[in-house]
């Protein structure tokens, strides 16, 4: 089937409005939230139900050709970049909620269905879906599963895998599995849909999934806390958690942070060497309790101000400057790189330090706002794109961070995934026998490599079948692939 | 009996002669005899156990505290059995970080202990004695307190298995938010020893609460179990407040149990609104923590004995009504004992059956049938064996059997590890 062809057949299935295929259309699809990595793919299709999304990908599977599903197109580790000649799978036209059931704490929605969308849509009956990604307004709930997106509540709630209970999937050859129980508990057989939730779209694509929501705490509390250090700030952190409190949340930003946010939404966040949000959430006679305790902590952690929410407006406001830190970066520096790494809550300390220690060995400013409560970093490294050599320097920071964050116990990613992005630091986490196991899975999902290629493993290897005589494939005899 | 040739003393040499010793017949699964009994002392040795069982065309079924032995179909061979009971080492428990990292033999009563000595608890808590951290984690089991915690799949953090080929790999790691690599821990949770032998775990872990209390109330209506079920998951008691939410129903009588732990104020505060609205069905009994640890000992037990054909099933939390009703009905129509338990703010409920044999299939035929529609299942956990073999233990898997299936046979090529047992006769 040749371009003209593939189009008329896209045509065919979804309309003409269903498929893109003029280059300057094109260019808009040509990367997702991380912008370095850019590929315009051959075709982009819209497909508005499950039964078009079957088609496309049976047509696919029977021309070889690879494609990539993309949502919304927030995700910061180039999992939606585009295959060269390949078809871009754009689900943002199956936004349906599909179905509500409270008795059981359920909803049931279409992959396109944006994040926000599902807690507005039983906030009325006292209910709310917990995982909450900064992007939460625009990104989608098909991006969050094949991610599995994290948030700053996950502390206490979990990810977005822990609330998603089913999904109906479209595999790489085109059939449909419904995996996961959905509204029952333990479905019989491999928990296929925990393998599937954080595959970064590389094993099918979900056409309906199944969220789990919970009901709204009786009572929230807020504060804030500001410190001399991130050390000082630390400490607040251990000791909280030590106490045998589990708060919904524990931000923390260090100084060059707060002055960039600060710059840009203006919060009135106090000046300090670092700032803690703590969020507290449940029944309100534990709330309240816990809640001195965690303003005692900071205060034996020399705290210079603590404030605390009167209401929902402050609250909002608290968040927003939190929530803003990412953007805020552009206030005070042309160019900035976002990482993503996790260290033990141990090694926190430890970990900021050599942050530090790089930042200076480089020249580059590094900016710290991350999820303390589970170690989860986000280091900004600050740049400037016209100053030659600087951007590659700055990769080469961000490199050694995440490295660091390996040394002290820890993840190449948190939350963002491994993607187009870290694909080459695979090797430093896991041995070449471990990556091989983990691709086992990918041969009995996607035996040709069709769905998303070219993301996660930085060795691609084929799916040979075994037993039976042995045949080296040309592209393995080239040396490109190792089969096994 | 089985005839072929074992490599004997290659197994001597691989684990020491100590470690290998004949099968008796307490070591049978479900009628079929294996032939040794292999205790590998590490990794390695359990990598160079799988190789040669491989090489020599072995089947292997392996075995922790031997609790889920009556689980899944009888095997179609099983030549070794390999214990993983001489793995108990508790590798690495980080207080500070809430994580600890086992190997797969650790009993969990004695992790549990251990990790008490810091106030702290795995949100695991399956009723039967003795069983394994690696048992736990292929039979997915689980007990009263998921409902606050989840499953093994939102515990398990990183995992350590040894395929049937000795291929050793891991995946996950120590912390408890990480995306990187696919997430194996959760393939092998359930995985009932069918891809490889998991030989380590890694787990979050909780704070063991200040407080509990216990609140139940006897019901002589088996009608009223879900209704008070609905009420407390549609309360303030969200599922972080109350930890457990169980069920009874026997000899025409039933007892609804609710389990609180928090700190002291919001315990009390919160058994006291439950007490209220649980005053309207009978009396209500409200226990301190230790006669509540007393209490839940007996009460979360499986409402089967030896001989009984055992149900586990998974129906939509509002469905429970119906769920009662037609295990009662069916029971009663085909003149069969039936005892129930279960989770009734999560949707899983057992039954333990005793009668006769044409009895006891039309039950489970009848109840299948209905949940099986609507989307859930219905897995015969124990049963003699003339009954599972007029039964699919595991029932209709839906359109996933087929994936399930290539799954195995990347895993698992040559059918070495526990064949037959699984769903679908994998």
């Amino acid at each position: 089937m040749d371009r003209g062809q593939l189009i008329e057949t896209m045509q065919e299935i979804l309309g003409p409005e269903g498929v893109i295929h003029k280059h300057e259309e094109l260019r808009t699809y040509e990367c997702d939230g991380l912008m370095n990595y850019r590929v315009i793919p051959d075709l982009v299709v819209l497909p508005e139900s499950a039964e078009q999304v079957q088609q496309i990908v049976k047509t696919c599977y029977d021309e070889g050709l690879p494609f990539v599903a993309r949502g919304s197109g927030t995700g910061l580790s180039g999992g939606a970049l585009p295959v060269e000649s390949g078809v871009l799978i754009v689900l943002t036209r199956m936004r349906r909620i599909l179905e509500v059931d409270i008795p059981n704490g359920r909803v049931v929605v279409e992959p396109g269905v944006i994040n926000v969308w599902v807690s507005q849509e039983v906030a009325g009956e006292g209910y709310y879906y917990a995982p909450d990604p900064a992007s939460q307004v625009v990104s989608s709930i098909g991006g969050n599963l094949a991610e599995n997106s994290g948030g700053v509540h996950c502390l206490k709630y979990g990810f977005t895998t822990n609330h998603v209970m089913g999904a109906e999937v479209v595999l790489p050859d085109g059939s449909v599995v419904h995996i996961g129980g959905g509204k029952s508990p333990d479905a019989p057989g491999y928990e296929l849909l925990g393998a599937f939730v954080g595959s970064e779209g590389t094993l099918g694509i979900a056409t309906k999934i199944t969220l789990r929501i919970l009901r709204q705490p009786e009572a929230v509390r807020t504060l804030l806390a500001a410190f001399k250090d991130t050390e000082e700030a630390g400490g607040a952190v251990s000791g909280i958690i030590g106490g045998g409190i589990l708060p919904a949340a524990i931000e923390m930003m260090d100084a060059l942070t707060i002055q960039a946010v600060e710059k840009q939404v203006s919060p009135g966040f106090p000046e300090a060497g670092a700032i803690l949000i703590v969020e507290l959430d449940g029944p309100e006679a534990e709330v309240a309790n816990q809640f001195e305790q965690v303003k005692k902590v900071c205060e034996d952690n020399n705290a210079s101000e603590i404030r605390v929410a009167e209401d929902d407006e402050e609250r909002a406001l608290f968040w927003k400057g939190r929530k803003a830190a990412f953007g805020a970066m552009g206030s005070i520096s042309n160019d900035y790189y976002v990482q993503d790494g996790v260290v033990p809550r141990t090694e926190l300390g430890a970990t900021l330090k050599k942050i530090a220690e790089l930042s200076e060995e480089y020249g580059l400013r590094v900016a710290n706002v991350f999820h303390a409560g589970d170690g989860n970093l986000h280091p900004l490294v600050l740049y400037d794109n016209d100053t030659p050599g600087e951007a590659e320097k700055a990769e080469e920071l961000a490199a050694e961070i995440v490295f660091a964050c390996l040394e002290h116990g820890g993840s190449l990613t948190g939350e963002h995934g491994i993607g187009r992005d870290k694909m080459k630091y695979m090797p430093q986490m896991f041995t070449a026998e471990d990556m091989d196991v983990m691709q086992l899975l990918r041969c009995a999902f996607d035996p040709h490599r069709i769905c998303n290629p070219g993301k996660i493993f930085p060795t691609p290897r084929l799916c040979g079948e075994r037993p039976g005589p042995f045949h080296m494939h040309p592209v393995q005899k080239a040396g490109l692939a190792e089969n096994f | 009996m089985q005839t072929r040739n074992l490599p004997t003393e290659e197994l001597h040499n691989i684990v020491g002669a100590q470690n290998v010793r004949e099968a008796s017949a307490d070591d049978a699964i479900e009628g079929v005899e294996p032939s040794l009994v292999v205790e590998p002392g590490t990794i390695g040795e359990t990598s160079e156990v799988m190789k040669l069982a491989s090489h020599e065309g072995l089947a292997v079924s392996t075995r922790g505290g031997g609790t889920k032995m009556g689980l899944g179909n009888p095997p179609r061979q099983v030549d070794l059995i390999l214990s993983t009971l001489r793995m108990d080492e508790i590798i690495e428990h980080v207080p500070g970080d809430q994580i600890v990292r086992t190997q797969a033999g650790v009993k969990l009563e004695v992790l549990q202990e251990s990790l008490a000595g810091s106030d702290q608890l795995l949100g695991i808590d399956p009723p039967e004695e003795g069983a394994t951290v690696g048992g736990i984690v292929a039979a997915n089991a689980s007990g009263p307190r998921r409902l606050r915690y989840g499953t093994v799949r939102d515990l398990i953090i990183g995992i350590k298995v040894v395929l049937a080929d000795g291929t050793v790999a891991k995946a996950g790691g120590k912390v408890v938010k990480n995306v990187a690599g696919y997430d194996l821990s959760k393939l092998f949770t359930g995985s009932l020893g069918t891809l490889g032998v998991i030989a380590e775990a890694n787990f979050r872990l909780h704070p063991i609460r200040e407080s509990a209390r216990t609140v139940f109330v006897e019901v002589d209506d088996h009608g009223q179990i879900p209704e008070v079920a609905q009420a407390f998951t549609h309360s303030s008691f969200s599922q972080f407040v109350l930890d457990a939410l169980e069920m009874r129903w026997e000899n025409g009588r039933g007892v609804i149990a609710a389990l609180f732990e928090g700190i002291e104020p919001a315990v009390e505060a919160q058994s006291s609104a439950a007490t209220e609205l649980l005053r309207s069905y009978g009396e209500v009994n409200v226990l301190t923590r230790d006669e509540g640890d007393e209490f839940w000992d007996s009460f979360a037990r499986r409402p089967w004995a030896t001989g009984d054909v055992a149900l586990k099933i998974g129906a939509p939390p509002a469905d429970l009504t119906a769920v009662l009703d037609s295990v009662l009905g069916a029971a009663e129509r085909a003149g069969v004992e039936a005892r129930l338990s279960g989770h009734a703010g999560t949707g899983v409920t057992f039954a333990g059956l005793s009668g006769g044999d044409d009895g006891l299939v039309d039950v489970v035929e009848e109840v299948r049938e209905i949940r099986v529609r609507r989307g859930g299942s219905v897995v015969v956990q124990e049963a003699p064996l003339s009954i599972k073999a007029r039964l699919d233990v595991w029932g209709p898997t839906g359109d996933y059997l087929g994936l399930t299936r290539r799954v195995k046979e990347k895993f698992d090529p040559g059918y070495t590890m526990n064949p037959g047992r699984f769903l679908g006769g994998i």
